[in-house]
């Protein structure tokens, strides 16, 4: 048993941490919502020379063929910068579906835009208030009708994966007369959503069955890395402030009341963090061990960063509710990272849905 | 990263499960099983017995000390497969291999090495440790038992005052026992280690009737017990640093057991709801299942990506805390919605139900875990200060003489 990341692994890491705090600065995202921008582009750029976009796209469609457990500390390290750029939608969920489901003519056309940064995409799995993969959206004759929402990045995209009847997916060029693209008052200003709706929308179905659920797990382990980097950086910043914040003659940080806060924020983050290195090690070496791991995983990072948003808002007291502090910035993307790809109550379900003896019950 | 066994770590745990599997059935306990603690504490010794003579024993021990001179991992593996069997292991073995042997191998002289390591192995020595007071648990460093020289040119010590929570002392052959020899120094300073045979006069247990309705700690008074210069481990006023041995060895060793959730899950898969369905489509249990599993999980993969540090030679410190301070909490949870999900049988069971009575039991030793070893509120201050770097707590006490402090 070797339960560590490799040191090239940690070294992505690093590299992916240190361009975030060059690029990607709170001032950066401050500036980025007062313009009402809807992502970072230039980072976006940026991660694309660094290769990180292709990081886990196969080599024969222009990535460098990494894996789940490299892909996550890239995630780590964009959870930790609250980075705005659509690396779920484009890479996590679109290119990854792409691969598993796409016929090789769709993988030879999009891979290595998608790897590049060239092209963006997205995955459409919502349709309204309701069950959240929903399959409402209908494909007949290579048209597509029905809508989703809400969509995460999709007035930057070019392509959506859409989960449509039948639970499998349709690829659908967002640019085009079929489809209307509805901005809608995201939560997370940094991460804008849309409606899309789609009439008669020229749409090619995906060759791949039943790929949904590899789909999704492996998307919550990512997700776990995300929250347990930007849970990190809320402990971080929660424990800087309490250090140099005087009170009643001494620091902040010396009251047990911070201590033990902040003490509980550090163990809920390395309990999700060591959940998602079993997740990724499931996704690459492990694939019978995915679902429980994934869900374990997504149950753990939604747990973490909640706390983490939470109590790091709370110890910076009223300066935390201004706009010039950052502690916001955490507090919106926690919500909007615990309800994307299901809530906690859809990962209880298939947690236990995964453990052997309780197949076939109630979901 | 691999979470799987190497090919070496696979042959080893063959090799352990083989042995076991021809050395473990007569040793193991019937489930359910109510034994008193003198037979189990027999049963134990004969079992380890059996480990010693099998080469089991003292698995990251170094060989020149009588062990294997194993690694972190396979001693892990060890556990794993031994963990399978119900067998008769308590606190009296792990504190005699978990913590009498590390100070006594990390601060003793060769006689004291050659006398307790290998004796102990083979369990023809139990220990038991002698630290808590009844005014110094958490704030160790606050005891007052105190030994002075006895003056008489033996070069032996008189020891007086009194221990609490020691448990097994009323079973176990020999005791790790810090006292204080020098009152005029701050209260870290003045301590001094030794071990002490439980037989020597003027050593009187008495039993404390716990909670849970067994006695398994006592009250240790010691009443001019004298105690040789050659039982002295370390040097006078070096009681704090043998402390730390015992206490980092027993850190270590504690923490994430697979303990609770799969069961809870079959017993609510098998329970009716009474609406034609079964306790585990409730969506609130389901919830509450679900969160217990994937903490009890990251506990379990924590431990291990801890247990990678220490076989790549790395000190987890603070951070073993964080395991400990996790499972404590959620083994207190895990055990109050087993009682939970009996309904109302969980607390009066009917007769001939042979489970309930352990899950009762589980409940309220589910205190336990969060004060013995360093409790909650003590690993949250080492957990903030050490691995956050927050401000240490005030401390009124620190440098001044322990005798002008208040009693
Ligand atoms: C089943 C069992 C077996 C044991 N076996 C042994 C044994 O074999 N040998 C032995 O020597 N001891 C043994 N102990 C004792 C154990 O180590 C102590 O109980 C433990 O260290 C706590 O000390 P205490 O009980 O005096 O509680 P206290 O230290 O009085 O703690 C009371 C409360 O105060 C809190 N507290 C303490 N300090 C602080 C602080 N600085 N800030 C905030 N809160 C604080 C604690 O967290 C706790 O909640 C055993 C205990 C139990 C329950």
């Amino acid at each position: 048993m070797n339960f560590d990341l490799s040191d090239e692994q940690k070294m992505l890491g690093e590299q992916a941490r240190a361009l975030l705090s060059d690029l990607s600065s709170f001032d950066r995202l401050r500036s980025l919502i007062d313009s009402g921008a809807e992502w970072d582009e230039p980072l976006w750029r940026a991660l694309a020379e660094m290769g990180f976009l292709g990081a886990a796209i196969p080599e024969e469609h222009g990535g460098l063929g990494l894996g789940a457990l490299d892909l996550g500390v890239i995630m780590d390290a964009l959870g930790a910068a609250n980075a705005a750029v659509p690396f779920m939608s484009s890479i996590i969920l679109g290119a990854e579906a792409i691969r598993l489901a796409g016929s090789d003519a769709q993988k030879a056309a999009w891979l290595p835009r998608l790897a590049s940064g060239e092209a963006v995409a997205t995955f459409a799995y919502a349709e309204g208030p309701g069950p959240v993969f929903a399959t409402g959206a209908k494909m007949a004759g290579g048209k597509l009708n029905g809508s989703k929402s809400p969509v995460a990045d999709a007035g930057v995209a070019d392509v959506a994966v859409v989960l449509v009847a039948g639970g499998s997916f349709a690829l659908v060029e967002l640019d085009q007369p079929g489809v209307t693209r509805n901005k809608l008052d995201s939560f997370d200003q940094l991460r804008a959503h849309y409606r899309l709706d789609f009439a008669d929308a020229v749409a090619e179905p995906m060759p791949g069955a039943g790929k949904l659920d590899r789909l999704i797990d492996q998307a919550a382990v990512q997700a776990a890395f995300e929250a347990a980097g930007a849970a990190e950086a809320c402990l971080h910043m929660a424990r800087d402030y309490a250090m140099e914040r005087q009170m009643f003659g001494r620091p902040l940080a010396g009251y047990q009341a911070i201590k033990h806060k902040l003490a509980d924020v550090a163990v809920a983050t390395e309990l999700a963090r060591s959940n998602a290195y079993y997740g990724g090690w499931a996704a690459e070496s492990s694939p019978d061990d995915l679902p429980a791991a994934a869900a374990a995983a997504r149950l753990s990072g939604i747990k973490c960063l909640e706390l983490a948003a939470r109590e790091n808002l709370q110890v910076h007291g009223g300066i935390g509710y201004t706009f010039e502090a950052n502690c916001h910035f955490y507090y919106r993307r926690e919500r909007m990272l615990a309800v994307h790809l299901g809530n906690r109550g859809f990962w209880a379900d298939r947690l236990l849905n995964a453990q052997p003896g309780s197949q076939g019950k109630a979901a | 990263m691999d979470f799987n066994d190497s090919p070496q770590e696979a042959a080893f745990r063959a090799e352990a499960r083989a042995w076991l599997a021809a050395h473990a059935p007569a040793h193991v306990l019937t489930p359910g099983e109510k034994i008193p603690d003198t037979e189990e504490a027999d049963r134990g010794r004969a079992w380890m017995r059996e480990l010693y003579a099998g080469g089991w024993s003292g698995l990251t021990f170094p060989k020149a000390l009588g062990g294997r001179g194993l690694s972190v991992p396979e001693a892990v593996i060890f556990a794993e497969e031994e963990g399978k069997y119900h067998l008769p292991k308590g606190p009296f073995t792990s504190i005699g291999t978990g913590m009498a042997l590390p100070v006594i191998a990390k601060h003793g002289s060769d006689a004291q090495k050659a006398r307790f390591i290998e004796a102990t192995l083979k369990g023809d020595i139990t220990w038991c440790q002698l630290f808590s007071e009844p005014s110094a648990g958490s704030d160790l460093a606050a005891l007052r038992t105190k030994a002075v020289c006895a003056g008489d040119g033996s070069g032996d010590w008189i020891v007086n005052g009194q221990k609490v929570w020691s448990s097994w002392a009323h079973l176990t052959d020999w005791g790790i026992l810090v006292v204080r020899t020098d009152p005029t120094l701050p209260k870290h300073k003045g301590l001094t280690f030794f071990v002490v045979d439980m037989k020597t006069p003027g050593i009187e247990t008495r039993p404390i009737r716990q909670i849970s309705g067994a006695s398994e700690f006592n009250e240790t008074f010691l009443t001019d017990v004298r105690i040789p210069d050659a039982n002295r481990l370390g040097a006078e006023g070096e009681g704090w640093a043998c402390c730390m041995t015992v206490l980092m060895g027993e850190r270590l060793g504690s923490g994430a057991h697979r303990s609770g959730v799969e069961p809870l899950i079959d017993y609510a898969a098998s329970t009716p709801d009474g609406h034609g369905g079964t306790m585990l489509d409730d969506r609130a249990i389901r919830q509450q299942l679900a969160e217990a599993l994937a903490e009890e999980q990251g506990e379990r993969f924590f431990q291990a990506r801890l247990r990678t540090m220490v076989s790549k030679g790395e000190n987890p410190g603070a951070l073993a805390g964080m395991v400990k301070l996790a499972y404590a909490g959620r083994y207190q949870k895990t055990n109050g919605l087993a009682l939970e999900l009996r309904g109302l049988t969980g607390i009066a069971p009917e007769a001939g139900d042979t489970q309930t009575g352990d899950v009762q039991y589980d409940y309220i030793y589910s205190t336990v875990m969060r004060i013995a070893g360093g409790a909650d509120e003590v690993l949250r201050n080492q957990i903030a200060e050490r691995v956050l770097g927050m401000p240490g707590e005030v401390r009124m006490d620190k440098d001044v003489p322990f005798e002008t402090l208040k009693a």
